[in-house]
């Protein structure tokens, strides 16, 4: 290739991959602009303009103002019952995951890996199977519309994936670090704590980040099972934004769905690289 | 994979997982058997156990909502797969081509993953709004009689939905291609460049070839994901205008959880599960297999 046609590939490859940027970042960009205008230069301007002056007063309005169909408190109620959903929910699903992972891969018995299979199966399958048996059950143990019940269904929900997550990692550490901690006498919760875990850091980052992520964003747990003081964020987020009572106010609606992206947004930014490989874990399974 | 015989803790595996396996086995397999006896149930505003045989998905397939869902499902399906798949695809070629801010890029292509569809559908309700989004902008670019109100009619509000969706997903198909092409050994495409062939070429020839594996797991992904999409299509259109933009899971959710037709709601629900599994599970089959 002649130096002149390396040049023009490389004109036409930058100004396809910054058309693309520009495509994906456009919604965001209109969605800051548009939270930052009052209602006057939203109606004046148009989709793209910038704002005449920078007004956070939406921002506010949607944190602590908002009405969400009667209620009219914003969304920070939501975002704190995501928060007290997220944490514990997190927790045990990734503490479940690890220690299947690590019985999965390190001490397998039989019939451990049709187990594994049919666990699989968990991962892909819609939970819309599950929606009508689980309100029955969280209804039975009376804990439907609570957050108690959203935590009881997204740790179910996610033990298919984790386990995958911590099986499949682990099965790449050498089995002779297992078996010399044996040969010391270490049984098997002390090779755990001492050999498993300390070289588990990137997959439990991995999957910490994979689960925030989904449970942070998840609609359908939410809107099924919470009650009217255990809605997530999402649901007040959707409520907000179809409330069709009043004037429609597309700052607050943009404020409002920052709010809500803000979490999963930092963590991305921060720790993109572990999001990825969440991402690509999930569809490359064995 | 050795077993280790140690005879003092070879149960203590087997109890440590078995709560959690039988929690989850009950969770999957015994909720979906539960869900179909309700199918076959005479259930309306509430679960009712009396069998009353395949009369509900008699209904359902009689049930003009849900043939729009289908319809919904089949225009959705394909061009949300496709165009994801083709965009995804492209981007993941352009970004392998030895770019200097390739982690920026990348980071930007694939951040609509990173949030909800709560959110994706509520911007895009704004861009695709008639009255002050798309429309009027172009208007105000010097093209007054520019229409697009697509979001409000009944005809077109489903490729709203695919628009978003496509923007949310491509920068994961991106993501899955970009990891199958980091997996190819570069020294067959330095050979194949010292025989002098074209780039086009080297990629329609070895690069795409090569990429079989990833593009059937990630087909699969993306499919089942188009199945179970339910968030975007409550954020973007509600289902309307009507039940216009109905998919199987907003029909599974009306009908179970606002219309009191649980044992129709359970039928769609089964429905959906039959075809995730007609994709999942060859795939799940064929790599478990292949694996061992």
């Amino acid at each position: 290739m002649s130096p002149r046609a390396l040049t023009w590939h490389r004109v036409i490859l930058w100004t396809a991959l910054i058309l693309f940027a520009i495509w994906f970042l456009t919604p965001l960009y209109v969605m800051v602009v548009t939270s930052l205008k009052d209602m006057d230069q939203i109606r004046g301007g148009s989709l793209l303009s910038l704002p005449s002056s920078i007004n956070f007063g939406s921002w506010a309005k949607a944190w602590d103002q908002a009405c969400t169909g009667t209620d009219c408190g914003g969304l920070k109620p939501f975002f704190m019952n995501s928060v007290a959903m997220v944490v514990p929910a997190v927790a045990i699903s990734t503490t479940i995951g690890c220690i299947n992972g690590y019985v999965l891969s390190k001490w397998r018995f039989r019939g451990s890996e049709v187990m594994f299979a049919m666990l699989l199966f968990g991962v892909f399958m819609p939970m819309q199977v599950v929606l009508l048996p689980m309100s029955q059950i969280l209804g039975y143990f009376g804990i439907a519309s609570s957050i108690v019940g959203l935590i009881v269904m997204h740790v179910l929900a996610g033990i298919p994936s984790t386990t995958l997550f911590f099986r499949n990692y682990y099965v790449g550490l050498p089995d002779e670090l297992v078996k010399a901690a044996m040969l010391d006498g270490a049984g098997f919760w002390r090779i755990l704590w001492r050999v498993v875990l300390p070289l588990s850091t990137p997959i439990l980052v991995v999957t910490l980040i994979w689960q925030f992520t989904n449970i942070w964003n998840d609609f359908l747990y939410g809107v099924v099972f919470s009650g009217a003081d255990s809605k997530p964020i999402t649901v007040g987020l959707n409520n907000l934004a179809n409330t069709t009572s009043s004037v429609k106010e597309y700052n607050v609606d943009m404020a409002a769905a920052l709010i809500a992206a803000l979490p999963t947004l930092f963590v991305y930014v921060v720790a993109g690289k572990y999001f990825v490989r969440g991402l690509t874990a999930g569809a490359v399974k064995g | 994979m050795s077993r280790y015989k140690v005879p003092s803790a070879s149960w203590l595996p087997k109890l440590v997982v078995a709560p959690s396996f039988l929690l989850s086995f009950f969770f999957i397999y015994g909720l979906i058997a539960w869900n179909g006896y309700l199918s076959l149930s005479a259930s309306h505003m509430l679960p009712n156990y009396d069998y009353v045989g395949f009369s509900n998905y008699i209904d359902l397939f009689d049930n003009d909502r849900f043939h729009v869902a289908l319809k919904n499902m089949l225009i959705f399906g394909v061009l949300f797969i496709g165009g994801a798949m083709a965009l995804g695809l492209l981007l993941a070629i352009l970004l392998d081509q030895k770019i200097r801010a390739e982690g920026v890029l990348r980071t930007v292509y694939l951040y609509p993953m990173a949030i909800s569809f709560i959110v994706t559908g509520t911007a895009w309700k704004w861009i695709l709004n008639p009255g002050l989004g798309i429309e009027h902008l172009v208007q105000s670019w010097g093209f007054p009689n520019f229409q697009f109100d697509w979001l409000v009619d009944d005809q077109h509000a489903i490729y709203c939905v695919v628009i978003a969706g496509i923007w949310q997903a491509s920068g994961f198909v991106m993501a899955l291609f970009l990891a199958g092409l980091r997996g190819i050994d570069e020294s067959i495409i330095k050979a194949a460049q010292i025989d002098g062939a074209s780039l086009p070429r080297i990629y329609w020839r070895i690069v795409v070839p090569s990429l079989r594996p990833v593009f059937f797991s990630t087909l699969m992904v993306v499919s089942h994901l188009s199945i179970k999409s339910f968030d975007l299509v409550v954020a973007l259109t509600s289902g309307g205008p009507g039940y216009s933009t109905d998919l199987p899971a907003t029909f599974m959710y009306a009908m179970s959880f606002s219309r009191g037709q649980v044992a129709m709601g359970a039928a769609s629900a089964t429905i959906m599960l039959c075809m995730v599994a007609a994709i999942v599970v060859p795939y799940l089959y064929s790599e478990l297999r292949t694996k061992k």
